[in-house]
């Protein structure tokens, strides 16, 4: 690959949520932006902008990721998943969705879309958690709202419950 | 917070990484997780003219064993390490660490070389290497060394290495039989920077602690097996020695108050744990 060069608006390409999108960016643009500005989904909330807080975590082939500490250029050709992706495409929530609603397990909603993409993650590689293993898991995000618990009871009643795989 | 503007040039071997690090001089910076030089960047604490990213290296992402060691390449990422096989029996001080290192998402593309790079006074990876006893292998494009963890981070986020110098590998020593380890830290929320954090390993003859997030790098001390007001004693001053200072999350005298009294807890349950 070819040095990029800081001057130049470089051609960035990713498959996100299933659709091919194209955006331009330096190489200093962070990939919380891009999706915001360039590309224009709303879900990639920025927070604290250095990986502390959460509320832009987004999964970059399959693996979480703070969307503050990645670079745009970083994500071209790989495929991002927001929670965008959650929902179907007649705008049903998805069970884990129903969940949150279900529980109050958001009040804000700013944290609550990166919850959501750890969530989608973590839950393949641990479908059920303990409380406990829950509760560290989301020590990786900040919600000032909710005190976590109806977010704890709604994923714990998710993973009890759900028929979606 | 957004960074500075910079050159980014994505590379597949290491050969073409440090032929660009010879070429950038000393304002150009290695990019692996960029889980500790993102925020840098954001920051603007780290300036670099061009960022060479080896997260995509396939050499360099491994765990391997090497006579009396296990070496992790410099793409390697902390998750990687959580799930290799061997963690709980050939390192069990790291299997006792790692759940302490930031967070599930951090961890999930943060590396074990950058976390040694980045050289953060609190952080668990370095602590680990300096109480064990690990080496850190350094290439630039006229040669490679081999430092000693002591020698390696030589202060808070300084290293020794030079201008075209990289991180390639570092290497942790597997257990001994009969051997105990132990880990534990007091952050403010689990995952949180340590406000100390304590490594320790006890064998028949010696006891060895290893504190982090109080003096400017990981500092370790060893004695012969100690048992109560001697131990209790030896404690004491070693939290003195370490020169602990206040700052938003904790007083110095906390800091020290937490070596004596999470000290000697890590070094029991160290004891607890040799077979």
């Amino acid at each position: 690959m070819p040095q990029l060069s800081k001057d130049v608006r470089h051609t960035v390409t990713m498959t996100l949520n299933g659709d091919v999108v194209s955006g331009y960016a330096e190489p200093r643009m962070l990939l919380s932006d891009f999706l915001t500005h360039e590309i224009g989904i709303t879900s990639c909330h920025v927070g604290c902008e250095h990986g502390v807080c959460g509320a832009c975590t987004v999964l970059v082939d399959g693996t979480v990721m703070r969307g503050c500490l990645t670079l745009a250029v970083q994500a071209d050709g790989t495929t991002v998943e927001t929670s965008e992706s959650l929902a179907s495409d007649d705008n049903e929530l998805s069970e884990l969705q129903l969940a949150f609603k279900k529980h109050h397990g958001l009040q804000c909603g700013y944290c609550t879309p990166g919850i959501l993409m750890s969530l989608t993650a973590y839950l393949k590689e641990t479908p059920k958690p303990t409380e406990e293993e829950l509760r560290d898991m989301l020590t990786g995000h900040l919600c000032r709202c909710t005190g976590y618990v109806g977010m704890v009871k709604a994923v714990l009643d998710y993973c009890e419950n759900r028929t979606d795989g | 917070m957004k960074p500075k503007a910079f050159d980014y040039l994505k590379v597949s071997s290491a050969e073409e990484a440090l032929a660009a690090l010879a070429q950038g001089g000393e304002d150009a910076r290695i990019i692996a997780g960029g889980l500790s030089l993102m925020p840098m960047l954001n920051f603007r604490l780290a300036e670099p003219s061009v960022l060479i990213d080896i997260s995509k290296i396939d050499s360099l992402n491994y765990i391997r064993e090497t006579g009396g060691s296990v070496e992790i390449g410099a793409a390697t990422r902390q998750a990687d390490l959580m799930r290799w096989d061997g963690l709980e029996r050939k390192l069990p001080l790291l299997h006792a660490a790692c759940p302490y290192i930031g967070h599930y998402q951090t961890r999930a593309k943060g590396t074990v070389c950058g976390s040694l790079s980045h050289a953060d006074p609190s952080s668990e990876l370095p602590l680990c290497l300096a109480v064990l006893g690990g080496e850190v292998d350094l290439q630039s494009a006229s040669g490679k060394r081999t430092l000693a963890a002591d020698q390696f981070q030589t202060g808070m986020l300084s290293t020794a290495k030079q201008t075209g110098e990289m991180v390639v590998a570092a290497r942790y020593p597997t257990a001994k039989s009969g051997d105990g380890y132990a880990f534990t830290e007091m952050a403010q929320r689990r995952g949180d920077f340590a406000i100390v954090a304590l490594a320790a390993v006890a064998s028949a003859s010696k006891i060895k602690l290893g504190i982090g997030g109080v003096a400017d790098k990981p500092t370790v001390r060893e004695w012969d097996v100690l048992e109560g007001d001697a131990l209790d004693d030896a404690l004491n001053e070693f939290a003195w020695d370490l020169g602990g200072y206040d700052d938003i999350h904790a007083t110095a005298r906390y800091r020290r108050e937490l070596v004596r009294r999470l000290g000697r807890r890590v070094i029991e349950e160290a004891k607890s744990c040799r077979s």
